[in-house]
């Protein structure tokens, strides 16, 4: 593709740099959005669009005066702390048992697999509002609706399939032999585990953890009906904000979340590339 | 957790044997409000001064007034009732009060009388309507517009919301029937009186959905009372209706280009709404907030702070400036002379009634 | 080893058992501690997931509170014929009376209404009116109660407020799933709403067509990406993927913040086409609050779980198979079109079953760009949950979704298999 060759025709040529152009046009279209919001979160004034002073990129245009209200306004304040108890407490959750269970169903005899591994992956499926519906009932019988664990518990139900998926795929290049050379060896089973198999599964289920943490961390039908004014989080107030009150601040709170994406993003290239490399499946 | 803070306050109790009431209380409560302007107001005007009379409670705020009836439904259902005090209209009172889940109030034995010894029922008089009520605010959803987009002729009347030849753009309207349909009948050549009548058959239904249609391509609807001052701020809408309080807000305290139209304002009334079932403690603490904030001087202190009207008739005459601006409050609110020459008063009573009926006729008529 | 094969008679483990058995222990021993490790996950799932969804269907079909609230009502109601046009009994009265009575006190009247009204509009009112009386009513001496009640309110003469209840008296019911597809049980059976009262299922075929607008929308723009990446060299590849992979990171209400400010009327893309004069200042034009809205924010959101999965059939595909074909004589659109795209229709099956089962469930980017045109039938279950209190009609309305996202996500099973989702 990089190259066109020497006898390549005028017709094909053109339709070269066309394709070129419109695949530039639909990267734009993927990254422009995210793009635009994060210079408009400097802006100086009330506006959800560019003044003229910041076109001219003169100072005056620009100011942190919306992140300053972030980090001031209690709101918001809170809705970042709630964020930040909820999501690893979720995350938590779901690696370890999502972990136990990917070590069970990849062992080579399990009854009704097939079965098991589809309701463990229904959270992903199931649209969020039939989950947060049943679940504001359901909650509510049981007394777990507005608490704090009542939010936990659905956060860490909705991460459970991306441990799952991405814990069984590190297990399918898993050697087997290894293990097994351990007991030999006479490791007993948790050694075994913590020693030998943990730390080759290890990128597989940080970057399931990755993914529960970005799930709760995001998540914000759930929790609307499952939560109470209480266990606002960031996704929450950002909700509201956008369907009542639509403040610059927004667009701060979008540049941080930014942020906070492209470090989870790194991260997991540096685990996928990693793992990959202990895997054998890339030279280094 | 419950019942560990329940035998704390009876052990607290026992310790303190024959001590006075107030140690018979709760020392904290969750309130229900509407977050925003309305909220502070509330805050400043009464539930401040009161933590400030009673250092050892503690406030929870939840903003969750606009589900108040989903949420009270699903914690009575769980049998679980986190909220001590909620603030409700009227329309969503009668439900809650018809369905059992909040309590009935002794108004004249519950509430303080008025500073010259008139009882509390006859202060608030006709606003007593319904027996688990306690009215705080009258207020009114009316129109605010655009100066800037609406030429040299600012509108007058409710029914140049429908016509988009002399006012073209789009318009902000609640997603729900009430209110709507009322000012289409009625610029659709209804009298006033004969309103409900009319609503009360299929073909009326039909004739307000109909005069609706006229705009319906123009209209954006709105849930969530800060919307539409945000839409006029924005520019992208040359009326809409919300609560005049909101307007006010935009207009007085940002300044925004925005002017009254209060012709038709619909009045309506917010009060507070004791939910079923609290434990004892809890219910006293309750009262005796109830008991405090909405007695004279502290509803006329509320409109210090936003513009709807105290529903205390002894609070009236006590309404003065506003806290931070310093303007004059009376010609802000809905029921100054200026302001209420024209205005419908819609029938809680008859909505009660039929709102099932033509919720489901709206919501057909908007999907379609 | 070697030497016990040589043994005669069955074939012994070192223990003396024979291995036959041995081994059906072990493999026993390993089913069990494969189950063991999942059991903790799975009962965690079937409590905080699968038993709320459970709940939720049954509330769909549960209708328990009418002969709760009436029963002496449904007992004498039981024999009446409904299709004879005639009013019940006295007897029936009477025990509507009694009934009302005791349900206005426990202050359950409106409920049952309520209930009612959702099949019959007007129930609300007669029970709300008449229980506003009933707890004043002397049983011994108020009679007789067909007048009474009929005096009370003038539709306690209509069999067809009779027929509701009767209809509706069975502890469980089919009215909230016939709603839901905008039907009712008249009196000779189920029949269609009339017109003014239908509204899901237009409601749900807007969902299924921007949902397919929105899957083609994406599988067009992928399309191209997808080939672009999966041709380049890896370094070039996995710089563009991240393009590709911090939206896919990216919060999904950052991204529709994004296209709220873009699309308004104030906003920026507007403000682009007014400062190039393509559109005039007070034309501007409007793309946001309606299906245009949607379409364009759920495509974008949506868009990398389309690329992705493409991208990944399309690396297996040696480029060697186009230069073949081409040097068979093929112009460059046979050698695409009959070469190389069918070896690309998996990752498309897999993208478009992914993004359409993601896009028919979509809340919050409908409810925030979509107006009223634009929004899904989740936005009328959350409506039904939150507003009109109907928890029935919206359960039906979710256990309807449900059910459509159950078969395609079977059918995705079928297709792709669970086992092969990637992420990332």
């Amino acid at each position: 593709m990089s190259k066109l060759p020497p006898y390549a025709t005028t017709g094909q040529r053109i339709w070269h740099y066309t394709f070129l152009v419109i695949c530039g046009v639909i990267f734009f279209f993927l990254i422009a959005p995210i793009a635009v919001v994060i210079p408009l979160s400097f802006n100086a004034e009330n506006f959800f669009t560019f003044t003229p002073e910041m076109l001219r990129f003169d100072p005056e245009g620009y100011s942190l005066k919306h992140y300053r209200d972030f980090f001031s306004n209690p709101d918001w304040q809170s809705a970042m702390w709630n964020s930040i108890k909820i999501a690893p407490v979720a995350t938590v959750i779901s690696v370890s048992l999502g972990t136990l269970a990917a070590i069970g169903l990849s062992q080579p005899h399990v009854p009704a697999r097939r079965a098991i591994m589809a309701i463990l992956i229904s959270p992903m499926i199931v649209p969020l509002i039939i989950s947060a519906a049943g679940m504001y009932f359901f909650y509510s019988k049981i007394n777990l609706a507005g608490t704090y664990w009542g939010v936990v518990l659905a956060h860490a139900a909705l991460g459970i399939p991306f441990v799952i998926i991405t814990v069984t795929a590190t297990l399918v290049g898993f050697d087997r032999s290894l293990t097994r050379a351990a007991a030999n060896m006479g490791a007993d089973p948790v050694t075994t585990f913590f020693r030998v198999q943990m730390p080759l599964i290890l990128p597989g289920v940080i970057s399931g953890a990755l993914f529960a943490f970005i799930t709760s961390f995001d998540e914000v039908v759930v929790v609307i009906f499952v939560g109470s004014a209480k266990q606002q989080t960031l996704p929450w107030q950002m909700f509201t904000g956008l369907r009542e009150q639509i403040s610059p601040t927004i667009l701060a709170v979008a540049t941080i979340l930014v942020g906070v994406s492209i470090l989870l993003l790194t991260t997991l290239e540096i685990l996928r590339r990693r793992s990959e490399r202990l895997r054998g499946m890339s030279p280094g | 957790m419950k019942l560990v803070k329940i035998l704390l306050a009876s052990s607290a109790l026992t310790a303190t044997a024959g001590a006075v009431s107030a140690e018979d209380m709760a020392n904290e409560m969750t309130l229900v409000s509407w977050g925003g302007a309305y909220q502070a107001s509330q805050l400043k005007a009464y539930v401040e001064p009161y933590l400030e009379m009673h250092p050892e409670v503690s406030v929870t705020w939840d903003e969750s007034s606009a589900e108040a009836v989903a949420k009270l439904r699903a914690m009575n259902e769980a049998g679980n009732v986190t909220w001590d005090l909620v603030d409700a209209t009227i329309s969503d009172t009668m439900r809650l009060c018809d369905e059992g889940l909040v309590e009935e109030i002794d108004h004249d034995a519950d509430l303080a009388d008025a500073p010259d010894g008139t009882k509390a029922s006859e202060d608030f008089g006709d606003l007593l309507v319904s027996d688990c009520f306690i009215p705080q605010i009258v207020y009114s959803t009316t129109f605010g517009y655009r100066t800037d987009m609406v030429g040299d002729t600012p509108p007058t009347s409710v029914c140049d919301i429908f016509d988009l030849e002399k006012y073209p753009g789009k318009r902000a309207l609640q997603k729900r029937p009430i209110d709507n349909v009322e000012w289409a009948l009625h610029c659709d050549g209804v009298a006033k009186d004969a309103i409900y009548d009319v609503l009360g058959t299929d073909e009326g239904v039909n004739q307000a959905l109909a005069k609706l249609d006229t705009i319906k391509d123009q209209v954006v609807w709105w849930t969530a009372g800060a919307e539409t001052p945000q839409l006029l701020a924005d520019g992208e809408v040359v009326f809409g209706s919300t609560f005049n309080g909101r307007l006010f807000s935009a207009i007085a305290e940002q300044n925004q280009p925005i002017g009254m139209l209060w012709d038709m304002q619909s009045f309506d009334l917010d009060g507070w709404v004791v939910p079923a079932g609290l434990p004892a403690d809890r219910k006293a603490r309750v009262m005796d907030f109830l008991k405090f904030a909405t007695d004279t001087q502290r509803l006329a202190d509320q409109a210090k702070y936003i513009s709807y009207g105290p529903a205390r008739m002894s609070s009236a005459p006590l309404v003065g400036k506003h806290a931070e601006l310093g303007i004059d409050m009376a010609p802000h609110m809905p029921t100054d002379p200026a302001n209420s020459g024209n205005v419908h008063v819609y029938d809680y009573e008859w909505w009660a009634d039929n709102r099932d009926d033509l919720n489901a006729k709206f919501e057909a008529w908007l999907a379609k | 080893m070697s030497d016990m094969t040589e043994m005669s008679g069955p074939v012994l483990a070192a223990d003396g058992t024979p291995l036959k058995r041995s081994l059906n222990k072990a493999l026993r021993r390993q089913k069990m501690r494969a189950l063991l490790l999942i059991s903790p996950l799975l009962l965690f799932i079937m409590v905080s997931f699968i038993l709320p969804i459970a709940d939720m269907l049954y509330r769909s079909v549960e209708n328990k509170i009418v002969i709760e609230t009436l029963p002496r009502s449904v007992k004498a109601l039981a024999d009446w014929d409904s299709a004879s046009g005639e009013l019940p009994q006295e007897a029936v009265y009477a025990a509507m009376a009694a009934d009302l009575k005791d349900a206005a006190e426990a202050k359950t009247h409106t409920k049952v209404g309520t209930r009612l009204n959702y099949e019959n509009p007007g129930m609300s009112s007669v029970f709300r009116k008449t229980g506003r009386k009933a707890k004043k009513f002397d049983l011994e001496t108020g009679g007789p109660w067909k007048e009474a009640l009929i005096e009370i309110n003038e539709d306690w003469a209509d069999p067809d407020v009779w027929r509701t209840i009767q209809t509706y008296s069975p502890p469980v019911t089919a009215g909230y799933f016939l709603n839901a597809v905008d039907m009712r049980v008249g009196s000779d059976g189920a029949e269609m709403r009339p017109e003014s009262e239908q509204i899901y299922m237009n409601l749900l075929k807007r969902t299924l067509w921007m949902s397919l607008l929105i899957t083609f929308s994406c599988i067009v723009l992928a399309y191209p990406v997808a080939w672009l990446l999966a041709n380049l060299p890896t370094r070039q590849a996995n710089l563009l993927m991240i393009l590709v992979l911090l939206p896919f990171w990216t919060s999904l209400l950052v991204r529709t913040s994004a296209w709220k400010i873009l699309l308004q009327q104030q906003g920026v893309i507007n403000d682009i086409l007014v400062w190039i004069g393509l559109v005039s200042d007070d034309a501007r034009l409007v793309i946001i609050n309606n299906q245009f809205g949607t379409i364009v924010a759920m495509t974008h959101i949506l868009l990398p779980f389309m690329i992705l999965p493409m991208y990944s059939v399309m690396q297996t595909i040696p480029p060697t198979y186009l230069r073949a074909a081409k040097s068979l004589g093929a112009t460059d659109w046979t050698a695409f079109w009959r070469v190389y795209f069918p070896q690309t229709i998996p990752g498309i099956g897999a993208g478009s079953i992914l993004v359409f089962i993601l896009a028919i469930g979509y809340y919050i980017t409908p409810a925030l760009v979509g107006g009223t045109k634009g929004t899904f039938i989740s936005n009328q279950i959350a409506f039904h949950i939150s507003t009109s209190l109907n928890w029935g009609l919206a359960s039906a309305l979710g256990a309807i979704l449900l059910a459509v996202v159950l078969v395609l996500y079977w059918a995705y099973d079928k297709i792709v298999g669970i086992d092969n989702v990637k992420l990332g």
